[in-house]
Formats: structure tokens, sequence, C-alpha cells
């Protein structure tokens, strides 16, 4: 990771994103899935360190997620196994904030293709975008 | 008078004879025993039961419980303590100069010291009709098995009386099938306990449960010929039914104590130490008058027993000073908590209140001089303890004054039960100490409820102690194991039959109210999807569905393989298909470069490994619906050629497998349902090892279910013989709804068959009465309506990212 830099890529408009559900993306190579937990928005690697499931078509609850292929069962949040902390598995975590309204992932890139990313540099906001409020009453929520 | 020589023969011991073997009077005798071994101990029960736990006949009636789960104390227990027990025999006479009771069979038996634990009768209000047949009461359990026996379902009940017992006989009836209508003589219900606005959450819950209630009806007549059909009020108004339950009330019995010429006023009147006016005869229960007040709660009457155990055994000090009136309803989902005083009109009295019109819940808790003396709860009693020690103990709340009603949550669970002082009274019914129930696991190695009710009887009485008694447990037993009370799940802890009641009765529609009202908020995915499923079929399909909460087989219509790619099953109704469908199919696998095209056991055909965002496109290209082959729900119908062609078939298999497929296509399941037509016993299409399955006969159909050959191969039972193809579907309707509306999630019929049992099967589908009947098909009928082909949703999808990978505004280029 040493020779990485990371930098903000915009994904889309919020309500791409349905409560408590998860979507891929595909961004430079890399498939992410990015769930909507209510009150914040989290991106992991779009894949199960057990025997590489799916993870965004997986069930979403709290801050957890369970691979639909064999139920391993990971927190959003800290990234490792609810369910088989012994096998020491981890998620790929990434960083998520919002640009007005739009969705934004910070991915490590390979030096020579950021150059023009410190033009792009925008003032670091916190990661967590909104003060956490009671589920229900999160103004991300996009129910079908 | 021979025979009371032979009995007093060589005797040393005092005999106690006690008259009533109920809750009140048995509770005194095990405390008696507890002082002293001297007695001789003779009990008369007019019952033919040993004691039993009267408060769990409500739940008898609902079915929750059977007769032998509420037993107290057994036979064993009455050899063990070398007690003679007289069941079936009523006191009729008591001789109090020559201490005799004669009993009704003739007996006489002489005592030394008498204890009357008569209890009471119910009340039967003025009325012309009562002694016609189908009039009944709610005391004792054969008054239950009596209301068990005419209360098949679609029967219509009256009960009058809404008060406690009234409620819990209203809900009761309803569990086991029947109409109800509570008719209540007051402005409002348990108006004894609640006032108005209590009374009217409390008749709006009732009401959500499916009974009805008519207050302010002073019913004068019971009508009917000899049985009892219907009743009539004092303004004229008539209304049927095909029985009545009288609940308005009970009455002391002290026809004894008045031939034994004891002070009587409303009961048997007893000084503090539970002493009457004759010092040889005691009096305890609900019989007894002690300051001018009857109790027919539970908790008081085991104190007093306590304390006239004491004055008995010559060990007289404790007093018994009176008790705050308590009542606690047991219906499930209408949570009802009353005690003391709440009358607003006295002065000095200072009310606080909340309520929540939506949810149903309202407190309302009466203060004087910063202590409690009033309060009630309904729609959320969970902290009934809090406010019934406050009122106990009259603690000094000034300092609370602002935590009232939401106390600071404890940090920890355990807390509340660490914090606790060792005299701290756990179980009300019982008297059953923090301290002693502690000592019990720690000194005898309990680690089970029933262990710890076993060795303490904390947790037999109302069971409003359950949860409290669980936390002793995990706070002290190394060896904890919490008794799976077959709950949906850690999340949810409630079974599916209660939670499928909660939905109902506070018209939860949606995943996330039933986690955010009865579970932990978060929920997981085992208990979602069957949350999903449960809400579906109660509301007929008219729940607020919440993809978030299925399996993605669910969220985008396919079967997720092991490499996160899908496998594509269209319907084809009975297996018949066309050489057009094929084409189609087959240009289909070409197109999207369908790794394998195979024909499944069910005769279909499946096309797997299609990427998801290719769904939409398949679907669309193969104009067939879904054949829901990954969903739990309706899979296929199975057939063999029939009539059409075979040589030996009687029935049309093919256009009945068909037609049968089309009723229930599009609908789920607990588990997924596969189905089977054959047009004669040879059985072809293996019909008999199907969840439903019809066996073609010369003339006739046969209707099995619960078949499996599976994980587990079981042949199915016979439903019904029937002759025409119509019936056989409409019996398969029958079974079907059934199965939707009462097995476990994830139970497939053959489980549920076996659990249930093929007769109650058959009494509840294909033998229950019209009504019943008609209420499966129409909510069948229901969920039929709004059921449509989930391939559908490639035209129309849920939102635009169902089926696809988003494509980011930002990317490397």
């Amino acid at each position: 990771m040493s020779n990485d830099a990371a930098r903000w890529f915009r994904i889309a408009a919020c309500n791409a994103f349905p409560l408590r559900e998860g979507r891929v993306v595909e961004i430079a190579s890399r498939l992410l899935a990015i769930f909507n937990l209510g009150d914040r928005l989290v991106a992991v690697e779009n894949r199960c360190p057990h025997k590489s499931g799916p993870l965004a078509d997986g069930i979403v609850s709290g801050t957890t997620v369970v691979c639909p292929l064999h139920a391993w069962k990971f927190d959003l949040i800290a990234g490792n196994s609810v369910n088989h902390a012994e096998s020491g598995a981890c998620l790929k975590l990434f960083p998520v904030r919002i640009e007005d309204g739009i969705v934004a992932v910070n991915l490590p890139v390979e030096e020579e293709e950021e150059n023009e990313s410190p033009a792009r540099e925008v003032p670091d906001r916190p990661l967590r975008w909104v003060a956490r409020k009671p589920l229900t009453a999160a103004p991300l929520q996009t129910e079908q | 008078m021979e025979k009371k020589s032979t009995i007093r023969g060589g005797r040393e011991r005092v005999r106690l004879v006690v008259v009533g073997n109920g809750m009140a009077g048995t509770a005194c005798v095990e405390q008696i025993l507890k002082y002293s071994p001297r007695f001789e101990i003779i009990v008369f029960g007019d019952e033919t039961h040993v004691n039993y736990n009267r408060i769990l006949l409500s739940s008898v009636l609902a079915g929750e419980k059977a007769a032998d789960e509420i037993v107290l104390n057994g036979l064993d227990w009455y050899q063990n303590n070398d007690i003679r027990l007289r069941l079936g025999v009523r006191v009729v006479d008591v001789d109090p100069v020559n201490k005799t009771v004669m009993g009704d069979d003739g007996s006489v038996t002489q005592f030394d010291k008498l204890l009357l634990a008569t209890g009471s009768t119910p009340l039967i209000p003025p009325m012309d009709g009562t002694q016609k047949k189908g009039v009944y009461v709610f005391r004792t359990l054969d008054d239950t098995r009596a209301l068990l026996d005419c209360s098949r379902k679609g029967a219509r009940a009256i009960v009058i009386g809404g008060g406690l017992l009234g409620l819990e006989a209203a809900r009761g009836l309803q569990k086991q099938g029947c109409g109800v209508t509570v008719v209540h003589l007051m402005d409002r219900l348990m108006e004894r306990q609640l006032d108005p606005v209590g009374g009217g959450h409390l008749k709006a819950k009732i009401e959500c449960l499916g009974v009805k209630v008519l207050l302010e009806r002073n019913t004068i007549a019971i009508l009917g010929d000899e049985k009892a059909e219907g009743v009539r009020f004092k303004d004229g108004e008539e209304i049927a039914a095909d029985f009545v339950v009288i609940a308005a009330g009970i009455r002391p019995n002290v026809e004894l104590a008045r031939k034994a010429r004891l002070t009587v006023n409303r009961g048997i009147v007893v000084n503090d130490h539970m002493e009457t006016s004759n010092p040889d005869i005691f009096a305890v229960g609900e019989c007894v008058e002690h300051r001018g007040l009857c109790y027919g709660l539970v908790a008081p009457l085991l104190e007093q027993g306590k304390v006239l155990a004491a004055t008995l055994t010559d060990n007289k000090g404790p007093t018994y000073e009176g008790s705050t009136p308590a009542a606690k309803l047991k219906i499930m989902g209408v949570d009802v908590f009353s005690a003391g005083d709440f009358c607003e009109a006295t002065p000095g009295n200072d009310v606080v209140r909340y309520e929540d019109p939506a949810l149903g819940i309202y407190k309302k808790l009466m203060l004087r001089d910063n202590r409690l003396v009033g309060v009630i709860l309904v729609g959320d009693t969970a902290d009934s303890h809090r406010y019934a020690d406050w009122l106990e103990a009259k603690t000094d709340l000034a300092e609370q004054r602002r935590q009232l009603l939401f106390p600071q949550p404890a940090l920890d669970k355990g807390l509340d039960v660490a914090e606790m002082p060792d005299n701290k009274v756990i179980c009300g019914c019982h008297g059953v100490s923090k301290g002693s129930i502690v000592r019990a696991i720690r000194d005898r190695g309990l680690s089970t409820l029933a262990q710890v009710k076993e060795c303490t009887r904390a947790s037999t009485g109302c069971g409003s102690c359950t949860e409290l008694c669980q936390s002793l447990l995990k706070a002290v037993a190394p060896q904890f194991e919490e008794e799976e009370k077959k709950a949906l799940c850690k999340c949810v802890p409630h079974s599916e039959q209660q939670l499928r009641e909660m939905v109902r009765s506070q018209r939860l529609k949606s995943v996330q109210q039933v986690l955010d009202i009865y579970g932990n908020g978060a929920g997981c995915e085992l208990c979602k999807p069957a949350l999903s499923f449960m809400l579906d079929v109660v509301w007929c399909g008219g729940h607020d569905e919440d993809r978030s909460a299925r399996f993605v087989n669910d969220r985008v219509h396919a079967n997720i393989q092991r490499d996160g790619t899908f496998s594509v099953v269209p319907r084809i109704r009975g297996g018949v298909t066309s050489p057009e469908e094929l084409r189609r199919i087959a240009d289909v696998a070409e197109k999207y470069k369908v790794r394998m095209v195979k024909i499944t056991g069910s005769q279909r055909i499946d096309l797997l490994g299609v990427q998801k965002s290719d769904l939409p496109k398949i679907w669309a290209d193969l104009g067939m619906p879904s054949g829901q082959a990954y969903s739990k729900g309706v899979r296929m119908v199975k057939t063999c050629v029939g009539t059409d062609f075979c040589r030996f078939g009687v029935q049309d298999s093919i256009a009945t497998g068909v037609e049968l497929e089309r009723r229930f296509e599009n609908l789920f399941t607990p588990h997924k349902l596969k189905m089977a037509v054959v047009g004669c016993p040879r059985n072809c299409a293996e019909a008999t090892v199907k969840d439903i399955g019809l066996v073609g006969q010369e003339g006739s159909w046969q209707v099995v279910v619960g078949g499996a050959a599976g994980k587990k191969v079981r042949k199915a039972d016979v439903l019904v013989t029937v002759e025409s193809t119509e019936e056989a579907v409409q019996s398969a309707a029958l079974f079907f709804q059934y199965y939707r509306e009462h097995a476990n999630y994830l139970e497939r019929t053959y489980d549920f068959v076996e659990r249930i049992g093929i007769e109650r099967v058959r009494r509840e589908t294909i033998y229950a009465p019209l009504a019943v009947q008609q209420g499966l098909r129409e909510r069948l009928r229901k969920s039929k309506a709004v059921a449509r082909d989930a391939w559908l949703e490639g035209d129309e999808p849920r939102n635009p990212t169902q089926f696809v990978q988003i494509q980011p505004m930002d990317n490397l280029q």
C-alpha cells in the first residue's frame, strides 16, 4: 500500500442505495459492495473472504451483513467476522462520505494515475456525515 | 357415630380438617406442614381433581396448556405428607359443638381444628333462563372442559361480564375458533381496575383481537327453549349465540360458616391473625372478609395462608394487614396492570399520565404526598413490578419524580437483579424471595427454570415473574440453559404463534415495525425472512413488503449459485410445454451463453449460470412466468399423462395438475411446496411423496398431504377421498392455506403434519365448520388476488438498481 495514494471517487446519488440493501459498483478495477445502513453508508470489497461470495447480495441487519452463499456474517463497521471469528477473516473497508447528495468512496490508486487528483482535492469531512439518529429518522432512507 | 369413634380410636395427633382443596387452602396446608408435623390432616374437595392452579384455567381454555400442566400438588404430594384426601365430597354441614363435619356422601368426620377454604362461586346476575343448557360459568377445571367441548370452530359465544375473568374467557374461546361477543353492564371494561381512558384502550385492543364488545348492555334473559340460543337486553335488543358464559363476578361461599355460627358479613370475618369468631375454626382465601374486604386474587390469599399457618400451629405472631388490590390481565398482546386507588377526584392526588393512542399505550400514576397510591398500565406492563414495589413500600418518590414513567435504563441487564436486596419478593404468588431462589440455585445446582419452579415454587403461579427468575438463573447458575420456548429468534424472542397474534392485534405491517416493537430493532438473516412471510400471510399480501428483509433469491427472483450467478426456471405448468416454448428456451440459452441447460427433477427446465444483470432480459425473451424455483413458495405440480394418452389412466391428471398449479402459483409458503397429480394409483409422478398430491382412482380422487422425498422420505397421509375433481382441488386448497397460516417458517409439510397430527389437520380443514372453511378460502382468495408473477419486475423494477451494477460518476480513465 505504500506505493498507493488514495482518492475520492464519486459514485451516484444517495437514493441509488435502497435502505438496508447492498449495491455493487466497479471502480478502478475493484468490485465494491456499498450498503445503506440507514444512518450511514459503508463500502467493502464485494468478496466474502470465505469463498468469494457476493456480499452485496446479503441480508443487512443492524451493522452486519450475511454472505448469501454460506452465511458468514461480518460487521460492516469493524470488518471482522461475527460468526467465524476464529478464521480471522476480515473485510476490506473503504471510507465513504456524501458530497452534495452524491456518495463518494475513498480508494487507493496507483501513483502514476493519480496526477490529476491534487486539483480535485476537497477538504476532508468527517466520515460520519450526519449526526447519528434513530434508524427511522435518518434522512438517507430511501425505502422503495 | 360409629365411624367417628373408629377414626378417633388411638389418635394422639391433632386432627385438622380442611374444607376446600383449592389454591388458598392447600397453600396454607403447605405452610402448616413447614411448622408442625403434629397434625393429622384430612382435606375435602368437592371437585374431583387434585389441587391445580386456577389462575391458569384461562391458558387451558386457550389451548396453551393441558389440564395436567396446571396441577400444583399431585396425588403423591398428599401421600408423602400423609394427608387424607377426599375428592368429590362436598361438606354440607358443620356442627361446631360436637366438632364434626358432614359430607354429602353421608360421612361424618370429627375435627379438632377446622379450616374453611371454601372459596367462592360464580355470581349469576338475576335474569331469566340461566338454567338452560348451553349456559356456562368459568370457575373450575370441569367448567373449562365443558367450555372446550362446546367451543368448536365457528360457534358463536356470548360472554356476560367484561371483567378480568370474562375477558380471559372470551380470549380463550376466541382462540378455540369461536366468534365471541363480550356483553358488559358498565360503560367500560374492567371498570373496577381501569379509568375510562384505560378502559377505552383496552376495548380497542380486545376488538383488534377479533372479539366483539358491547357495553352498557343489561342482559335480562337467555333465549331459547331448552338450550341457550341467544340473549335479550333490557332495551329489547336480542343477539343470537350457540352458548353463553356468565363471568359476572364471584360470591364468597359462606353457607358452612353460617352453619358453624361464625360471624359472617359478605365473607367469613377474620382478624389480623386470621382467626374467626370460633377459636377452633379458621378460614382462608376467597371466602374470607378481612377489614371489610374480600380478595379474589392469588397473592393476598397466599399471604393470608402464611399468617394463618402461624396462628393455627400455636406460633401466633405474624399478622395480615390487608393487601393493595392489584390485577394483571394475562392476554397475549393485551397487557393490563392495575393496582391501588385511581380515583382522580380524591383531593390532594397528583396524576401523572402518558398516552400513545397509536400504539395503544396508556400509563397513569396516582401520587399522594410523593408516594404512589395507584397505577394503571395498558399496552405496556414492563414496569409493573417497579410500581407494585413502590405501592407496597410506600416509597418516597420526591427524587424520582422526573423518571416516574421512564426510568434510566440499567447499564447491563444483570444489574437489576444484582441490585435487588435478598429479601425482595420475586414471586408474589408464592412469596418466594430473591435470597431463597439464589440459595436454591447455588446449593442444589439448579440450571433450568423448570428446576427452579420445582424446588422453590417460584413462577408457578401467574407466571409474571418468569423473566426475573430467568435473570437470576442467568446471573447465578454457572451452567444456565435458557429454555427455548421455540422462540422464533433471539432478535424477537416470541414464538411464531405469539408473533402472528401480535402482528394481527397490533396491526403491524412491516418487518421493521415488528423488530422495533417486539424485538431488538435489528433482526437477522434468520428472523427477517420469517417475519416477512408471516406478515404476507397475516395480511393476505396486504403488508408493506420490505425487500431488504428477504433473501437475495426473493429480491431478484432467481436462485443464487455457488459462483454468485443465478439459475432461471420458467413456469411449465404440470410439466407440459410446447415446441414453440422449447425453441424460445433454446434461443435464450444460446443468446445469453447459458452455461448449462438441465431438465430438473420437477419436470421443468433450468438455465444455469446467468448473470444478475441479464435476468430481466432473459425473462423478457422467454415470455414465460417465473417458476418460483428459488423461493419458499409454490414450486410446481408434477403430472403423469393420465387419461389423455395412458392406457391405464382413470383421471385427467394433466388438466387437474395444470389447474392446481394455476390456483396456487405465485404464493409463498413456510417452506418450498411441491405437488403432483397422478391419473391412477400406479403413481408415476410420485404424488405420495409430495407436499400435496392428488391420486386418481376409478371414480374418485385421493388427496394426500405431508409426503417427502428429500432429506427425509415420508409417505403422505390421506387427507380425504372425494368424487369430483373440483372437490379434490378445494380440499387441497384448504390444506394449503391451513399450512400457510399454522406452520412455522421453514417447516415442511411433512414435519408440520407430524407435529399437528393428521386427525387434527382433517378436523380443522376438510371437516371444519363451513364458516372456518370459508375463512380459509377467503384468505387464500385475497392472497391470490394480489399475488403476481415476480418476473414482471423485469419490466418494472422495484428500484432502478435492482438488477444492475451502479455505474460510478468518476472512474479511472
